[in-house]
């Protein structure tokens, strides 16, 4: 639990990390919360040689909710929930936080940490891909906007360059007939999903579902969106039953890993289990 | 007549420790920093099982800020670390298969100590680590025990054929097979205890310093029995005079019986520290905890009980496997056998019972004592298979319990399992408690309509007695029962001058807050106020010899030794008080802080008169020493056997497999309780530590012998957030065996615990044909049980 040396610098600005960023490269490692890289430091799973703290960044602290919603990427999760405003906008960012760790985890850990970072467990990944955010990186060439959907490459890995760094996430809020929620299965050791399940629905008058997005963690090697599940339910009713068959709508193809807390087969079942909570409490929540 | 002082005993008083600790001013062993202190780190083993082909610790050597590198054969000056429980009798022995300080030639365990560095910092010694190449020639790996015995299993030890420490047996085997040739009904099933990591908030280690001129060490450990440490570091060890070291335990947090042994950075850090003349501190980190420091229960068991269609049991056997690791610690070859073969049958009258225990070897970490040390382990087994027999002849499981409890009138009673008599017990009323305060009957209405809803509860009873104050030397003196020694404890009560009353101890707190029970339970004896009586222990300088703390045998050991002791100092305190007031010594009368002559008790004199006169010792009757001081070692007649039921209510998603610990009902009867507040918190505390066993923790190792559960992000212990609301409750049932009647209380919770959860879970599977499932119940394997059993659709 002795990490070994690196150096530290602070930055006050979001120039002045890229320029850090620039001048050390792949040496160089983000400090947010910290919550997940400074354990992998200890455990030496992680060795970077220099460590970029970017929570001087006032400017990335920050929660507005106008026609969209846009959230700097340092905001924690004890101000996501604490926000009034955030609440009535997107209830389902503090209905999942909640869900996140503990008091101390939630203190320092960040929104932008958690999507950058890309752990296959975390939650606010698969809210996001349901909710269809978009995120705004900065590198040495200006900004651009990357879609959540391309966000997540793979374990670990986002389309984040290595000399960019995220920092604003911007959703939609939340329309008349729109109902969104996430549900998990804790580990319970790590607190992370064994499966987290994200739905955002949109009902017509008359009930049955105008579009949907879902996606899943934990499960995979990534946050994955369930197109296959969002085709089925789209056109059909918003009734348990067609719910029921459009969760069991979720590839076989699916990439889904195993390990010493749920086996690839429980974690498929659960998938399907999760997926179709998580649409008819996102329906309750439109309804 | 005076009056009376508050009664202490008994008061839900606060811990006096506490201030201090939850204020951070605690001193833990890792708060110690010494002039001139260097700092190890180890380096260790990244294979289950190898040759070490070679080592070469030159980089790291000359790598800046390090002080010295040393491989185990630069130690082989010094013995192996002893095992100090040869059970079996005797068949274990004292140094063989027993760790070193470091590893030689072979690595057995994926944690095996290589190399020592030494160096000016942590950190420093942490990076070095990296420097030292090490060539190993990998060899096959065993880790579970049952593959361990197996023909052409890997070998761990040339002298340990098909890796059995030993085999052990008790009780009746010709009568048991009868009973069970004889019997209506049987059942069987194999029990598996998992193996659990015991996590102490503050992980281990030690600090030694060494005065050439004297030739003396000290050393500063994260010990529960820093006296016995002594004796086995010097006598064993080192093979130097005890008096050449003095043993501290500074706060120590936790230890769940991890803590109890002898462990090999006492060794190394002390022979470092004479070597280069400079103090050595060693703290493990967590994941070395995890890998290195002992382990607990990893049973695998054929279980079998038989009895009357009418629910009457006639017979139980038991065919153990009990994974000890890589090699012997302390204590361990008694923990599967004495702690557990000889309580197996539990609160039950079975005419016929037989256990066979063998101890292996396997390429993982040491097993050894944690929380209850066998005792949860026979525990689990018996109240399983209660529930199994109840099952499959279909009466309740109550019923069949109160059917077959020894009863008031049987004690002291002998279960023919070779253990001394129960003490005392009565084991209705607290069954009768606990379902009333559950609301059992009702419940089961409950479950009914419930189950018709889809909705699937269970509920579950556990009723336990367990063995506590172990350390009768008619017991546990006996050759390969026990220690080879009666772990008898020691007290001294000195009554200095100005009245302020000082205890030494040889039994110590590792979060157990004897520091508070022994002063209330002196202040009551003696009649002083509570805040004048000091408590003072962990120090081998200064302390009187005693075994330490585990087996909760402090208050029912540790507490009558201090009460002997007050006995003696009252006894002492008339005859001077009779000298003073030129009365006869047979008539006075010793009572709330005072001596006064019967009839007549305005003549007296207070203790503190009393003291004073002794310390001044002008005037003493004839041949009287001076001062009030009085030393006991004490050595029970018996052990304490506390029990009581738990009962916990569970509802099962079905869907899913996850268990919800709706309700826990304790009933506990630790005798009369010194403390209750204490009683209550390491009740919670030891319920919590069975719940994880039944819903969260497990010790995973893959079959290369990689500890797969190595950190706390895998390793589930429980947070206050993950159990449920305890409702306590208790019975008094005094024991016979010691003066205040006190039996213990300190791992009665773990033991008690565990299979309340499991026989619940179960019990809530039961329409689905479910009759066993192992621990713990993870969704996973609680939907595997739903999805495999042949009344799912």
């Amino acid at each position: 639990m002795i990490p070994s040396a690196f150096e530290y610098y602070a930055a006050n600005s979001v120039d002045e990390a890229l320029k850090l960023l620039a001048e050390h490269g792949d040496e160089a490692k983000i400090l947010a919360g910290g919550h997940s890289l400074l354990p992998a430091m200890k455990l030496r799973l992680a060795a970077p040689t220099v460590l970029i703290d970017i929570n001087p960044i006032a400017e990335l602290r920050s929660i507005n909710v106008g026609d969209k919603v846009t959230i700097g990427a340092m905001t924690t999760y004890a101000s996501l929930l604490n926000s009034a405003e955030l609440k009535a906008a997107l209830p389902v960012i503090a209905e999942a936080v909640d869900q996140i760790g503990d008091p101390q985890v939630r203190n320092r850990g960040t929104i932008g940490g958690a999507l950058a970072h890309a752990d296959p467990a975390a939650d606010l990944p698969a809210v996001i891909l349901a909710l269809g955010g978009t995120l705004t990186a900065q590198g040495p060439e200006g900004t651009r906007e990357i879609s959540i959907d391309d966000f997540f490459v793979d374990m670990l890995t986002t389309s984040l360059e290595p000399n960019e760094l995220l920092t604003t996430i911007t959703l939609p809020k939340m329309g008349a007939g729109e109902g969104a929620s996430y549900v998990k299965m804790v580990q319970p050791a790590s607190g992370y999903a064994i499966v987290g399940a994200a739905a955002w629905v949109k009902l017509n008058a008359d009930g049955t579902v105008a579009a949907a997005r879902v996606a899943i963690t934990g499960a995979g090697p990534k946050p994955t969106r369930l197109e296959e599940v969002e085709n089925a339910l789209v056109g059909g009713a918003s009734s348990e039953e067609a719910v029921t068959a459009a969760s069991e709508a979720v590839s076989d193809e699916l990439e889904l890993l195993g390990d010493i807390h749920a086996s690839e087969d429980y974690r498929r079942a659960m998938v399907k289990v999760y997926t179709r909570r998580a649409i008819l409490k996102a329906i309750k929540a439109a309804s | 007549m005076s009056v009376a002082p508050t009664k202490m005993f008994g008061a839900a008083i606060k811990r006096r420790e506490d201030p201090q600790l939850i204020t951070g001013q605690g001193n833990y062993l890792d708060d110690i920093k010494l002039p001139g202190m260097v700092h190890a780190a180890v380096l260790r083993s990244p294979y289950g099982h190898a040759k070490i082909l070679k080592i070469d610790t030159s980089r790291a050597q000359a790598a800046p800020g390090v002080v010295a590198v040393f491989t185990g054969a630069d130690m082989m000056d010094i013995n192996p670390l002893p095992c100090a429980w040869t059970a079996a009798s005797g068949r274990v022995q004292n140094n063989i298969n027993t760790p070193r300080a470091l590893a030689v030639d072979v690595v057995r365990f994926v944690g095996d100590p290589v190399a020592l560095v030494l160096a000016e910092d942590r950190y420093t010694a942490r990076d070095a680590l990296e420097l030292i190449d090490v060539e190993y020639e990998p060899l096959d790996v065993v880790v579970d025990g049952r593959k361990a015995v197996e023909p052409g299993a890997p070998q761990l030890h040339e002298n340990a054929p098909n890796n059995i420490v030993f085999e052990w047996d008790c009780g009746d085997k010709a009568k048991t097979d009868a009973a069970f040739a004889a019997a209506e009904v049987a059942v069987k099933e194999e029990i598996i205890n998992q193996r659990l990591l015991p996590t102490p908030m503050e992980t281990r280690g030690s600090i030694a310093r060494y005065e050439p001129s004297t030739q003396e060490f000290t050393v500063w450990m994260t010990s529960q029995a820093p006296h016995v440490m002594r004796l086995l570091l010097t006598a064993f060890v080192f093979g130097i005079p005890e008096s050449k070291l003095r043993c501290i335990s500074p706060h120590v947090g936790g230890g769940f019986g991890q803590k109890i042994f002898c462990y090999n950075d006492m060794a190394f850090t002390m022979w470092a520290a004479r070597k280069i003349g400079r103090p050595v501190k060693f703290v493990e980190d967590r994941s070395e905890n995890f890998k290195y420091s002992t382990h607990g229960r990893d049973h695998i068991t054929v279980a079998e009980i038989c009895g009357t269609r009418d629910g009457k049991i006639t017979g139980l056997r038991a065919d153990t496997i009990a994974n000890l690791g890589a090699y012997i610690s302390t204590i361990a070859p008694g923990i599967p056998t004495t702690l557990y073969g000889r309580i197996l049958s539990g609160v039950y009258k079975i005419p016929a019972a037989y256990c066979r225990v063998r101890g292996v070897y396997t390429n993982t970490a040491m097993v050894d004592a944690y929380r209850g040390a066998g005792r949860p382990e026979a525990s689990y087994l018996i109240e399983r298979m209660i529930d199994r027999f109840a099952a499959e002849i279909g009466m309740d499981p109550a019923e069949v319990r109160r059917k077959n409890f020894i009863q008031p009138e049987d004690f002291p009673y002998d279960n023919g399992l070779g253990l001394l008599p129960y003490d005392s017990g009565n084991y209705e009323p607290a069954l009768d408690k606990a379902l009333a305060t559950i609301g059992y009957k009702d419940f089961r209405k409950e479950q009914e309509e419930a189950r018709k809803q889809g909705r699937y509860l269970g509920v579950g009873i556990s009723s336990y007695v367990e063995i506590c104050g172990v350390a009768p030397s008619a017991w546990i003196g006996l050759p390969g029962e026990g220690w080879g020694a009666g772990l008898w404890e020691s007290a001294n009560v000195r009554v200095h001058l100005t009245g302020q009353v000082v205890v030494t101890t040889g039994s110590l707190p590792h979060g157990q807050g004897l520091e508070t029970t022994f002063a209330q339970l002196v202040a009551d004896e003696l009649g002083v106020p509570y805040e004048n009586v000091l408590v003072e222990h962990s120090d081998t300088a200064g302390t009187p010899f005693g075994y330490g703390t585990y087996g909760s045998r402090s208050a029912a050991v540790g507490g009558t030794a201090i009460h002997k002791s007050v006995t003696k100092i009252k006894e002492k305190a008339k005859k001077l008080a009779a000298h003073m007031l030129e009365a006869n010594p047979d008539d006075m009368v010793y009572e709330d802080g005072k001596v006064y002559v019967k009839g007549s008790p305005d003549r007296s004199k207070t203790l503190a008169e009393i003291a004073l006169q002794a310390s001044v010792a002008y005037s003493l009757p004839e041949g009287m020493e001076p001062f009030l001081d009085e030393t006991t070692y004490y050595d029970p007649p018996n052990c304490t056997f506390p029990f009581g039921t738990h009962i916990a209510i569970v509802e099962v998603d079905i869907e899913t497999g996850r268990v919800d610990l709706l309700r826990y009902v304790a009933v506990d009867d630790c005798g009369p309780q010194i403390n209750p507040l204490i009683v209550q918190g390491q009740i919670h505390g030891g319920i919590t530590q069975g719940v994880a066993q039944a819903l969260y923790e497990q010790a995973v190792y893959d079959e290369n012998g990689q500890l797969l559960s190595g950190t706390l992000m895998d390793y589930a212990v429980p947070t206050a957030a993950q159990v449920p609301h305890y409702e306590l409750d208790h019975t008094v049932t005094p024991s016979p065996v010691n003066p205040m009647g006190v039996k213990g209380a300190g791992e009665a919770g773990t033991i008690g615990s565990a299979q309340a959860v499991m026989n619940a879970i179960i019990d809530a599977l039961s329409p689905f044909g479910v009759k066993h499932m192992q621990m713990p119940a993870t969704p996973e394997r609680v939907w595997r049980a739903i999805h495999s059993s042949n009344n799912h659709n």
